[in-house]
């Protein structure tokens, strides 16, 4: 089914294709999947509104991205893709890439250079994960705490160790229900070198060690699954510390005023970005390629940090972040990129976790469930 | 009379065998019934029991691996898993030729994520492995073209492969390509092979019908103007290795004979790296052990190893094996989703009972108003029900606020009402009520007051009249609502995934996950199946003690 749609479309393609495509062959409307709330917000202000404007595109958007995996293999296996232009986090974009669901993109040919001309793969650099993934932005998990519950004498946790420290931060903690990130911290403050992380991981030992370690602290942690969960918990007072996407915090503290702190120490980068599913039809696809073209170029990028304190994936676009649309702030300081911010980082290493997801996961659920 | 007793069989008004007659109608009654229900059947059939059947498929379905590595798997019959003996070449030999297929239909990433699931690490070495399989053909491509020119030349070797009585191995090879790409492969290639090279070249011709098949089918373009993949210089350098194939070169004399005999004269110059040295440089965990265990224990068409795994078990080398500790969960999970579905009805029971009572026996204006008040929640959304609990059950929420306040309870030790099993009954048991108060209203309403008046009359206490008269009328009803409520809870997800924290998840919240977010769907539909069987089991436990007769919904 699917290569015989393939083959159709190739065909189609090949007899439409004269040189360049034309307008006339692009759909007139397309469906853009993403995460709802904030984020999406800032695609429609940064992307979708102009690129509507331009070409006069009616896009409907879907806030599905948190099952996309699963809802595009079902799809697949369906023989009808209804989305055209999807925002995944690049694990998934590698998990759609290996089950062939996300179309291979070759950058320096269908993604715009920099203004200076330097091409799409140097300008997004070691961001491009996978064959597959059009880098977007970069976030980063990291902690938020409450600052009017830090105890008296004792100053501010600036450390990743001070989650793990009961005595001088009494209080809860919320940590995100799986593996990820969660047992890299808990190995780094339990005296792993941070070059070892992954090689001490990836031991059925350092799989102890780190759920161990996250066993001193177990009793005293609610477990997220939502990115929503952690700002909420801290604006009810319901847990001390606790880690979530960075932007979530930048909107309880600048734009809703909550005491909130952030504590970047640690903050693990993640990537978000776009992927093409496979099996479109030629005037889909050439509408979700000019999308993407549009979507992704340098200042198309920099304008998404108007909206939401997410780092652009290019380099050519950090130095034209400006400042936020409404409230006027400087951005630069929000971004989990900037230097004073980016002192101790980690980046999420997707190679090691396609291996041993499954694995660890099983293992850190037992653990749960004791 | 006797007219009647001399022809025979009875005869209906047409002439017709009263019986035969009969039959007939009652057949064609049979027939406008079931074309008056065909509808729903077809909907039902189609929406309802096909996808399940295909969902519940899967759980044993397992022919990834050997419609990926098909010569692989083949090749592995004779090696003997358990002594961990040294592979043979031919393995790797045959892994080449497999896995040079699918890496070109992108196909080979996902057997790396089935087989990851078994085995750590299998998804990154298919990945990374796949990538560079074209510098294990290269040294082949290199010393062939080296030895003689016209092998750089597509339209050379399309002369040497053509010809006529190899096409029960194209077709074969077709049969394969199909499997692997779950599609048909059907349609004219513009080549046929030499049954003769196929003869005296085995392994090239098979990788050169699969390049041609694949060239003209998926990429469209004329098999005799292209040139060949990596894997075919490979194969031939295969063949090459074969003594016996080296000596009947020498007897060969058709296209391309010259060339043949020229790469023969220079065999010395071939690369004498074997295939599982190729296939370790590229990844050293191609010669662990336990990744060719794995291919070999997974590679029949079906498997119980998903069920295996949602008992904690998994599928060794001598059979099935229990999982190490550390991973055990599964059976954890579904007792502790029976317990606490079973709390969570007799609460509903004990709850719902009352109010069911009061329904019933008040004046139908009050009545209504009550049982607006019943289905009010039925018509809000599932999880704004499931967040206001949140509100109320948290540590810095309404009901601790209220125990604070009323002095019940100390600031400093507030009571933890969600994130764990507590959270999950309460919600859950609020949300699944009306479940059980609807069916035991309806069969209360159905109870005489008289009875009881009756009852009393005759001497009986209070007490007595309820338990010895009313309470066994009622029965049915608790019989249904328990059945009900007991059937939602157990596969429920949404409110414990909310408020069930680490000990009040259920099995279906593992179940979703491994849907939406790990891509397990065998072992997903391995575990559906088993609650599936096990909620059948209680039913039928239900009907053997209870009697599913004795089960009311209504009057």
């Amino acid at each position: 089914m699917k290569l015989t749609k393939t083959l159709l479309a190739s065909t189609a393609l090949t007899v439409a294709a004269g040189g360049a495509i034309a307008e006339g062959h692009m759909a007139g409307d397309m469906t853009l999947v993403s995460w709802g709330g904030a984020y999406q917000q800032s695609q429609i202000n940064a992307y979708a509104t102009p690129y509507s404007e331009n070409t006069g595109v009616t896009i409907t958007w879907d806030e599905s991205s948190a099952e996309a995996v699963a809802k595009l293999r079902a799809m697949n296996e369906a023989g009808n893709i209804t989305w055209d232009v999807v925002d995944v986090v690049a694990a998934d974009a590698l998990r759609l890439c290996d089950e062939g669901l996300a179309m291979e993109i070759d950058p320096d040919e269908q993604l715009a250079p920099a203004p200076d001309g330097t091409s799409a793969e140097d300008d997004f650099g070691d961001l491009l994960v996978g064959d597959c993934f059009i880098p977007q932005i970069v976030y980063s998990t990291t902690f938020g705490y409450r600052t009017d519950m830090v105890p008296e004498g004792v100053e501010a946790p600036n450390d990743i160790c001070d989650v793990f420290d009961l005595e001088t931060y009494p209080g809860m903690r919320s940590l995100e229900k799986r593996p990820i990130n969660n047992v890299e911290w808990a190995l780094l403050c339990d005296g792993v070198a941070k070059e070892d992380v992954y090689d001490v991981l990836a031991t059925e030992e350092g799989q102890e060690q780190a759920l161990a370690k996250l066993d001193t602290i177990k009793d005293s942690v609610i477990w997220w699954s939502a990115g929503a969960d952690t700002p909420q918990l801290l604006a009810d007072g319901e847990v001390f510390i606790g880690s979530t996407y960075n932007g979530r915090l930048f909107s309880a503290i600048v734009e809703q005023n909550q005491p909130i702190g952030m504590m970047w120490d640690a903050q693990v980068f993640d990537l978000d970005g776009w992927i093409i599913p496979t099996g479109l039809s030629p005037e889909r696809e050439a509408r979700a390629l000019d999308f993407v073209y549009f979507a992704t170029d340098t200042q198309r990028l920099a304008d998404q940090a108007k909206y939401i304190s997410y780092g652009p994936a290019r380099l050519s676009s950090a130095p034209l972040v400006g400042q936020h649309e409404t409230l006027g702030i400087d951005m630069a300081p929000h971004m989990p990129t900037d230097p004073e911010n980016a002192k101790n980082t980690f980046l999420y290493n997707y190679e090691f976790w396609a291996d041993y997801r499954d694995d660890i996961d099983a293992k850190f659920q037992a653990w749960l469930a004791q | 009379m006797t007219d009647t007793t001399n022809s025979g069989p009875m005869l209906a008004a047409d002439g017709r065998p009263l019986k035969q007659s009969l039959a007939r109608a009652l057949r064609r009654q049979k027939i406008r019934a079931l074309m008056l229900i065909a509808p729903l059947l077809i909907f039902i059939m189609l929406t309802f029991i096909i996808p399940i059947g295909n969902m519940l498929f899967r759980s044993v379905e397992n022919d990834i691996v050997g419609n990926t590595l098909p010569g692989t798997v083949e090749a592995l019959e004779d090696w003997d898993a358990q002594s961990a003996e040294t592979l043979d070449d031919v393995v790797f030999q045959n892994l080449f030729i497999d896995l040079f297929k699918a890496a070109e239909a992108k196909e080979h990433t996902k057997l790396g994520t089935r087989l990851n699931y078994e085995q750590t690490g299998i998804s990154s070495l298919f990945r990374t492995t796949g990538r560079n399989l074209d510098d294990i053909g290269e040294p082949y491509q290199d010393w062939l073209e080296d030895t003689d020119e016209r092998f750089k030349d597509g339209a050379f070797w399309y002369e040497m492969m053509s010809g006529s009585g190899g096409e029960a191995i194209l077709e074969e090879r077709r049969d394969l390509w199909a499997a692997l790409v779950g599609e048909g492969m059907a349609g004219d290639i513009g080549f046929t092979l030499s049954g003769e090279v196929a003869e005296l070249l085995p392994w090239t011709a098979k990788a050169y019908s699969d390049w041609a098949i694949y060239t003209a089918i998926a990429d469209e373009d004329v098999v005799a103007e292209e040139d060949p993949w990596e894997a075919v210089y490979g194969a031939l350098g295969i063949d090459l290795r074969n003594a016996d194939t080296v000596a009947a070169i020498a007897g060969y004399s058709g296209p391309g004979a010259d060339a043949l005999r020229a790469a023969v004269a220079n065999i010395g110059a071939m690369p004498t790296t074997t295939f599982r040295d190729a296939f370790a440089a590229e990844d050293e965990d191609w010669l662990k052990t336990e990744n060719w265990q794995t291919i070999k224990i997974y590679s029949p068409n079906y498997t119980m190893g998903y069920f295996l795994n949602s008992i904690d078990m998994e599928k060794g080398l001598d059979g099935a094996q229990a999982r190490p500790e550390n991973q055990q969960i599964y059976v954890k999970l579904f007792l502790r989703t029976l317990k606490m579905s079973v709390i969570i009805t007799l609460s509903c029971i004990l709850l719902g009972y009352p109010v069911a009572w009061i329904l019933a026996n008040l004046p139908a204006r009050s009545a209504n108003v009550l049982m607006i008040l019943v289905l009010l929640p039925f018509w809000t959304s599932l999880l704004v029900r499931t967040s206001a609990w949140k509100v109320l059950l948290q540590q810095q929420g309404v009901i601790n606020d209220l125990l604070v306040w009323l002095g019940f309870v100390d600031d400093a030790n507030r009571l933890i009402l969600m994130n764990n099993s507590t959270g999950t009954i309460i919600a859950m048991t609020h949300i699944l009520l009306p479940f059980m108060i609807l069916p035991l209203y309806s069969v209360m309403k159905t109870i005489p007051p008289s009875y009881l008046r009756a009852a009393k009359s005759l001497g009986a206490t209070n007490w007595t009249a309820f338990w010895r008269v009313y309470f066994p009328q009622s029965v049915p009803g608790i019989g249904a609502g328990s059945i009900l409520v007991f059937i939602l809870a157990i596969g429920y997800y949404i409110t414990p995934e909310i408020v069930g924290g680490t000990d009040g998840v259920f099995i279906s919240n593992r179940i979703a996950y491994h849907i939406s977010s790990s891509l397990n769907w065998g072992l997903a539909a391995a575990l559906g199946t088993i609650l599936l069987s096990v909620v059948l089991i209680l039913y039928w436990l239900y009907d053997k003690i209870v009697g599913i007769d004795n089960v009311k919904l209504g009057g």
